[in-house]
């Protein structure tokens, strides 16, 4: 069989993916054996105009981590979809807007405000921000336009695949590493992982859930064996796709919802609201009251890697 | 798009009551643009033969096989169109309604906003029925039994009337007999009649009739299944008694050397620690109280044994439980009686001849605690009575509904009162005389003419600080004349408070069991207020006399034979029909994390320990959609109510 040809890219993400394909160890050498990696931005020397000199169509295979919200980001998107014959969306960012996406809570001007003027960690009495264009003594010098609104990458360009996770495991990459080789990738569409929610492979014993207090991960020490749920701990695993083989249940720390959504449910922030909402186990209005207020920050709770692809994926404008 | 989809859709004129406000034609010409629909017509009342006609002969003309009806609310004609539809051959569930009247012409007055609104309204309609799917209407068998909680006059009236009917009642009362109040009654209103004389051969007979498995001294613990197939555990504690001995003689209730305070003569008397309530008591089986029998506090004694003759005592008696499978369910478990202590200015447990009305009535009857006479505490004979209206009810601190039987049991209090002391002096406090039953107003006008004194205007307090000398050593009911504008003060010698009824104390746990809902003022729900009086949100179990709210005695009796009547009904036709648009649940999608487990209020969602999954009784299930919410997986879709259905709703009513 010939070689693949493999592009790996990276836009408004952490970096974690990227390490990530490096943490599935010995098997990277299978990947040498089975693909040619034609671009790789964080570990090769490669550049743009590298890419646009290829054909169209000539990578095979494109695994792009990293959500959307810079002009840059928009182009190479669209120039690695018409270079690819499949394009991934790796990790939860690409997948589901990720963390960055949470930013959709506010606009660029206050994420600017809050990130070069604000932020405990800045000195900037002048208050200088990013500028699209600035003119220095050598000329205008363009930097990528700062997007108010942050994207997954199928709301940017098409989308084959889709690798979820904060970030992808090895067991998840090294099952599409072992398909690649194959030949034989599932249908378009697919999300790897696994067909049900976390809950089905949580190890944890499960009863009727009632709640009456909710705890938030430092105020107790809980049960490993109990669902966290039943301890009054917000773990969003029913509303997440399994596959994750239960990583932070495992750490004694419930789910934070990387998987992004079970099949078939198209918001998991309202389908984890509605699922903690039903087990509340008060009636008087006070204690309603006390318990939503013991919710620290909900949309971040419920939307943390969520919120550009759910139903309502930003703050009006 | 399905391109077999053929919709029609009908605006109804009702009159002018859709008409008077929206453009019928209008939206007519709309609808006819929508994708998918074949016709769309507009009609003075679609309700009507000549409307239903309309519809049928589209579906077999035109081929329709969805239709939509805009017009009043499913609550009134959803029935009607179905069975339309359903007679010309399409499955009812391809039937929708849009309520562009209780939702549209109704709320507004402005031509221009309806008549968008209705457009609105029917495109959701359109849209959402392209994506409904048919139903099967399920029938299920019908066990010809009944379980009758609750032995009052309105239990009693229910279960011999289905026994009498030839099928198998099992009655199930807490008290050691049945009977209930009417059992503490001497004479009922309005016809004064002797209501021991009434309704002691109804005792009787419930006691004796081949039909009827009479569980006294028992309670239900757990009821679960649904209409046509419940199943009852009912827990028969312990007499100490054995039923099937005891022959009813009461020697060991006239042995028996202790004492404690009769339940059913309201404290007025003492009975035995073996007893039963009262003299005619069904069954005559006695009980042990066990609190005041010594031989269960102290081990000694056992007099009653000793002189029993058929050995029926039994100290080794354990309490039984049963297992009983119904078809049906009637609740029938009565009221409490407000206890006046609360309403501190009273004076009731503070003054000894502030009594209440349960206390007169025992008082009144000729075999209670004074053997019919009407005495003050230290045994002598009051003349002068006030009685105080509505104690407990028509009062935002307590009740806030009228108990609609004080009035008429206060009158007959006077005449009781007139005819047992010929020169007393009644006075009757009331806020309104609610005189409204059949023959009411006619004994009022009677109960006036024996020369009652009626003060119109809400009693203030009663006291024994008096000022003067006519006051001296009496109670004084100081109230606010509302017709004079005046306060005045009224000695009297008795003071009778004409409490309220309200619903059971246990009432919260007693919905529960059942799976049966409150209203505001805590009685049992029933359907519809109107048009469903005696049924309940759990299809096959009914609710009838006091436990749905006060009534008398004709009342609670019409509502027991109504109940009757629907479970024979639903007897004879051996089968009924069940929700069709019910929860299912995916097993491919669900991770068995039990969050719906609980969620159910009809107890459908169990789960499949084996397979990790939930599973939904589909018999059970009503479809209310709480479980379908609540899945965090989607795991759950409402049949009829899918996600694809509610969001092209949602489109459509945003064009
Ligand atoms: C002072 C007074 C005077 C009245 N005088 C008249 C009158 O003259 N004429 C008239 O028409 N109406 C009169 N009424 C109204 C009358 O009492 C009621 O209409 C009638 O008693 C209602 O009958 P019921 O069977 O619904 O309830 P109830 O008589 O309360 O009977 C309910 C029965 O259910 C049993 N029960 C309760 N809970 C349970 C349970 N969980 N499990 C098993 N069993 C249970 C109780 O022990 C009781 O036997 C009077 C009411 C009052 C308060
Ligand atoms: S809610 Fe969390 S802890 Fe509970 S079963 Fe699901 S994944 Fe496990
Ligand atoms: S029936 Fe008469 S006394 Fe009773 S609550 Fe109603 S108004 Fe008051
Ligand atoms: S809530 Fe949904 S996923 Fe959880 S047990 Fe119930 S049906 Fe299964
Ligand atoms: S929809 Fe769900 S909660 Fe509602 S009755 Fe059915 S199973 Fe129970």
């Amino acid at each position: 069989m010939a070689k693949l040809n493999l592009a790996i890219y990276w836009s408004a993400s952490c970096g974690g993916c990227d390490v990530a394909i490096l943490d599935i160890n010995e098997k990277i050498l299978q990947v040498a054996e089975i693909a040619d990696i034609v671009f790789w931005p964080i570990a090769l020397d490669f550049k743009r105009h590298h890419v646009e000199a290829m054909e169209d169509k000539s990578i095979d295979v494109c695994l792009f981590n990293g959500a959307v919200r810079t002009s840059e980001q928009e182009e190479m998107a669209e120039l690695l979809r018409a270079k690819s014959k499949a394009m991934v969306a790796f990790g939860s960012c690409a997948h589901l807007g990720g963390i960055p996406g949470l930013s959709n809570f506010t606009n660029r001007a206050e994420t600017f405000e809050r990130a070069f003027v604000e932020a405990e960690s800045c000195d900037n009495p002048d208050k200088t921000l990013p500028q699209n264009m600035t003119n220095v003594a050598e000329g205008e010098l363009e930097q990528p336009e700062f997007y108010d609104t942050v994207k997954a990458l199928n709301q940017v360009v098409d989308v084959e695949y889709y690798i979820p996770g904060c970030p992808p495991t090895v067991p998840i990459i090294s099952q599409v590493v072992d398909a690649l080789a194959a030949g034989k990738l599932p249908p378009v569409g697919t999300v790897f992982g696994s067909d049900k929610a976390l809950c089905d492979e949580c190890p944890r014993t499960k009863e009727e859930k009632k709640i009456t207090k909710i705890y938030r991960p430092h105020e107790i020490i809980p049960d490993p064996e109990k669902c966290f749920l039943e301890q009054g701990m917000i773990c969003t695993g029913p509303a997440t796709r399994g596959g994750c083989e239960a990583r932070c249940i495992a750490a004694n720390m419930p789910c934070r919802g990387c998987f992004g959504p079970p099949p078939g449910v198209t918001d998991q922030g309202t389908h984890m609201l509605s699922a903690l909402a039903s087990i509340l186990d008060v009636t008087e209005d006070e204690d309603i009251a006390r318990m939503i207020d013991e919710i620290v920050d909900p949309a971040g709770t419920f939307y943390r890697f969520s919120l550009p692809t759910a139903m309502m994926n930003r703050r009006r404008m | 798009m399905k391109d077999d989809v053929r919709i029609g859709v009908y605006i109804c004129h009702c009159g002018s009551n859709i008409a008077g406000t929206v453009d019928t034609k209008e939206v007519a010409k709309f609808a006819q643009g929508l994708p998918s629909v074949v016709i769309a017509k507009d009609y003075m009342y679609m309700c009507s033969d000549p409307g239903q006609n309309m519809i049928k002969e589209d579906i077999e003309q035109l081929g329709l096989n969805r239709v939509v009806v805009a017009s009043c609310s499913p609550m009134l004609h959803e029935h009607t169109f179905r069975q339309a539809c359903q007679d010309a051959g399409l499955n009812p569930y391809l039937f929708e309604m849009a309520n562009i009247r209780e939702h549209c012409s109704w709320v507004t007055e402005d031509p221009k906003s309806a008549t968008e609104k209705a457009k609105a309204l029917v495109s959701a309609a359109v849209r959402r029925i392209y994506y409904q799917e048919p139903l099967e209407v399920r029938e299920v068998p019908v066990t010809a039994s009944v379980l009758v909680v609750g032995g009052g006059i309105a239990g009693i009236q229910a279960a011999l009337e289905i026994a009498n009917a030839g099928h198998k009642v099992y009655l199930v009362e807490r008290e050691p007999s049945i009977g209930g109040h009417m059992a503490q009654f001497d004479k009922t209103f309005p016809t004064l009649d002797c209501a021991s004389c009434i309704f002691t051969p109804l005792l009787s007979a419930v006691g004796q009739h081949p039909n009827i498995d009479l569980m006294t001294y028992s309670d239900v613990e757990e009821v679960s299944g649904y209409i046509g197939n419940f199943k009852a555990k009912i827990r028969k504690r312990a007499r100490y008694v054995d039923e099937d001995k005891c022959n009813g003689c009461l020697v060991c209730v006239e042995k028996c050397p202790w004492k404690a305070v009769s339940e059913f003569d309201e404290g007025l008397a003492q009975r035995k620690a073996i007893y039963t309530p009262f003299a005619q008591a069904v069954p005559s089986v006695p009980v042990i109280d066990t609190e005041h029998c010594v031989y269960f506090s102290k081990g000694t004694c056992r007099a009653c044994e000793r002189f029993c003759d058929p050995k029926a005592i039994d100290f080794e008696q354990q309490d039984k439980e049963v297992e009983v499978e119904v078809g049906a369910v009637i609740v029938a478990t009565g009221y409490d009686a407000f206890d006046p202590s609360v309403i501190t200015s009273y004076g009731y447990g503070h003054y000894d001849n502030v009594i209440t009305a349960l206390q007169f009535e025992r008082m009144c009857n000729a075999s209670g605690p004074t053997d019919g006479k009407i005495v003050l505490r230290d045994g002598s004979e009051p003349k002068n009575i006030a009685i105080i209206h509505c104690v407990g009810s028509r009062d935002k601190n307590y009740h806030e509904y009228c108990s609609r039987v004080c009035c008429m049991y206060s009158l007959k209090y006077s005449h009781l009162i007139k005819e047992k002391i010929e020169d007393a002096e009644v006075y009757q406090f009331y806020i309104d005389m609610r005189c409204f039953g059949k023959g009411y107003e006619e004994f009022y006008e009677r109960v006036s003419d024996e020369g009652v004194k009626f003060i119109r205007g809400k009693v203030g307090e009663v006291t024994n600080r008096t000022i003067t000398e006519e006051e001296r050593g009496k109670l004084v009911v100081v109230a606010e004349d509302s017709l004079m504008s005046a306060m005045i003060r009224v000695p009297a010698d008795m003071v009778i408070l004409s409490t309220a009824l309200e619903a059971r104390s246990d009432a919260e746990a007693v919905a529960r069991l059942f799976n049966i809902s409150r209203s505001a003022d805590g009685f049992f729900l029933e359907r519809h207020p109107k048009l469903d009086p005696v049924a309940t949100t759990t299809d096959g179990t009914f609710v009838v006399g006091c436990a749905q709210g006060p009534k008398d005695i004709p009342d609670a009796v019409a509502q027991a034979s109504a109940a009757a009547a629907r479970v024979l009904a639903m007897i004879s036709k051996g089968s009924v029909e069940i929700e069709a648009a019910t929860a299912v649940i995916d097993e491919e999608l669900c991770s068995g994390c039990k969050i719906c487990n609980l969620l159910c209020p009809y107890s459908a969602i169990s789960f499949d320990e084996e397979k990790s999954v939930s599973r939904i009784n589909e018999a059970l299930c009503k479809g209310c959609g709480v479980c379908v919410a609540a899945c965090p997986s989607s795991a759950i879709a409402g049949k009829h109510f899918t996600t694809e259905q509610i969001m092209a709703e949602i489109e459509g009513v945003l064009v």
